[in-house]
């Protein structure tokens, strides 16, 4: 056989050995950071996650992702409050985002509009909610016992427990690795995807939509597919960030939100799983310790940033360290060949 | 007498005061080729695109029927899905993929999980795209991507085939491989090929169509349409002279 399953190298390949060394990292973070810090740095990382799964292998940009952040975090938050505890807050706050993403998304795709139009719908939908929750102030906007609250949003609600016991909840450290079980599970779940023919007819879809629509297959299936699982990762995202902080906002669906995780995806470097991750854990760091002074205004650095990754790592930092990388082995590689060239010559010049 | 495996019936398409299609009546039977030609803007390409689902039509438009279905309004990847491989104008595939990759998504919708490697290989080796089965399909020249392009019809193994200029940017010996690799899928499919390279169409054999703004305007064999006056006229004017 000429080809087998390994040829599709398009889709990249799970590095356990990469995989070992994030995970230890990740377990020892909290020795270098507080473990509240490094729980929202993990939190950020699974939506920049959500994001880099669905531009950088489906080329789908969502300007509004925050919609699905934020839906997960006031579902969570909503759902516990009235529920008392958290089990099954934690599951409609996966479940409800990919349920609205799946409906945004049938329309989008189905409705044939363009990727920039895409965009532009799905910033408004985070703009309206985030509008829509800021006046939610009055006694009338409530979801059972549950005021919504304006914005000021949504504070007290029962944080994470084990799932069937209020009496259990997860903080500290032990919500910390929850928090990276998550992040692990989904960048599994992520692999996993894209290892399957869907995850490589989105990579065809990425490529050449029309293609693929004259290979046979529905494309704005498969794309509002990739756009549900996508919500539901961001959605668990907010659902984490929820028992996090333990309040939510209108913020949660705001333009900055929306803008940052684009950011930390480009920086991270588009079409890889770990980039997004990397560039969440060191812009979203640098937005912490920015945020603790006052010389500077946080967006101004983030937003140079952003532009001196364009021009400098167009491709994101990841896949420029690849690239380096491939091309110093590539680099071993013809240096050893010469050198046994070398060899050859010498012994075939001795042996005359 | 063999099915009719593509029919048009009435089929008019306008853009704004320019009739592209004018009321086509066409018809082809399974493992029929026809070559459609036809001076720049005779509606070649609006004609392949209405039938490929590419040119959203309705039933004011006039009717497609593929296979006994009436296809009309219908997307492309529904057509595909009856047994239509199409290969376009401008070669497209997924640049960004590998050779193989490219064709694996064509052969895994048809030939599932199991069977699609075995299909690619066996496409591979019929097109002697083995060298450059890992290149990434950006790479190549613009001859071998229109090959791989009819790699990805082949993979689909489809009854109907529709080329749109599969000559177009192929070298003299390329063409003749062509020639012969379009005779092949014939065997077990009917084809439609639009071009307006004659000696390619020669090459090809098989009926013609000729279009003229947008209207049938002579149905033959190659030598007989190519010796028609009215085709001489307003297709090749004074250079057949």
């Amino acid at each position: 056989m000429i080809g087998d399953s390994a040829n599709f190298s398009s889709a990249g390949r799970t590095q356990w050995g990469w995989i070992a060394v994030a995970v230890f990292i990740l377990l020892i973070l909290p020795a270098a950071f507080d473990t509240s810090t490094a729980t929202l740095l993990a939190i950020w990382a699974l939506f920049a996650l959500s994001l880099g799964l669905m531009w950088g292998y489906a080329g789908i940009l969502s300007f509004g992702h925050a919609a699905y952040f934020g839906l997960g975090a006031y579902t969570y938050a909503i759902t516990s409050m009235n529920m008392g505890e958290s089990t099954a807050a934690w599951i409609l706050a996966i479940i409800l985002p990919a349920f609205v993403a799946a409906l945004m998304g049938s329309m989008m795709f189905y409705g044939r509009i363009s990727d920039v139009y895409m965009g532009v719908i799905s910033l408004v939908f985070s703009l309206i909610l985030a509008k829509f929750m800021g006046a939610t102030a009055g006694e009338a906007y409530q979801i059972g016992g549950t005021r919504l609250g304006g914005f000021n949003g949504i504070p007290a609600f029962p944080i994470i427990n084990l799932p069937g016991d209020p009496s259990v909840p997860i903080f500290g450290t032990a919500f910390y690795y929850l928090v990276i079980f998550c992040l692990i599970f989904c960048y599994l779940i992520s692999r996993w995807i894209l290892s399957s023919a869907f995850g490589r007819i989105l990579l065809g879809i990425r490529e050449n939509e029309a293609r693929i629509e004259l290979l046979g297959y529905d494309a704005a299936a498969y794309k509002t597919g990739i756009f549900s699982i996508s919500a539901a990762m961001a959605g668990m995202a907010g659902c984490l960030y929820a028992s996090w902080a333990e309040i939510v906002t209108p913020a949660l669906f705001g333009l900055g939100q929306s803008v940052e995780v684009i950011i930390w995806v480009i920086a991270g470097g588009l079409g890889t799983l770990m980039g997004p991750v990397i560039g969440a854990g060191l812009l979203g760091s640098l937005k912490l310790l920015l945020g603790s002074q006052t010389y500077i205004d946080n967006s101004l650095v983030i937003g140079t940033i952003l532009v001196l990754v364009v021009l400098i790592l167009p491709r994101g930092l990841l896949p420029t360290l690849m690239g380096w990388r491939r091309q110093s082995e590539q680099r071993s590689v013809r240096r050893a060949g010469n050198k046994s060239m070398r060899r050859r010559k010498s012994s075939a010049h001795s042996q005359k | 007498m063999s099915e009719v495996i593509v029919e048009t019936r009435d089929l008019s398409i306008r853009f704004g005061g320019v009739l592209a299609v004018n009321n086509v009546n066409f018809s082809l039977r399974a493992r029929e080729m026809r070559c459609l030609i036809g001076p720049n803007g005779a509606g070649k390409s609006t004609f392949f695109k209405c039938l490929t689902g590419q040119h959203k039509i309705n039933s004011s438009n006039g009717y497609v029927f593929i296979d006994g279905h009436d296809v009309t309004g219908w997307q492309p990847y529904e057509i595909v899905q009856l047994g239509v491989g199409i290969k376009t104008q401008v070669p497209s595939v997924m640049n960004g993929l590998t050779v193989w990759e490219n064709l694996w998504l064509s052969a895994r919708r048809i030939h599932g999980k199991q069977g699609a490697s075995a299909e690619v290989d066996r496409v591979i080796t019929e097109l002697g795209l083995q060298s450059h089965l890992r290149r990434v399909v950006g790479e190549l020249a613009h001859g071998q991507r229109q090959i791989v392009e009819i790699g990805l019809v082949l993979c689909q193994r489809p009854k109907l085939v529709l080329l749109d200029e599969p000559a177009a940017g192929i070298t003299g010996a390329e063409a003749d491989r062509l020639v012969e690799l379009i005779k092949g899928i014939n065997q077990q499919a009917a084809v439609i090929v639009v071009d307006h390279d004659m000696n390619f169409v020669r090459m090809l054999g098989g009926a013609v169509t000729v279009l003229h703004q947008g209207a049938i305007l002579v149905e033959g064999e190659a030598d007989a349409v190519m010796s028609n006056e009215k085709v001489r006229e307003v297709y090749i004017g004074n250079r057949a002279k």
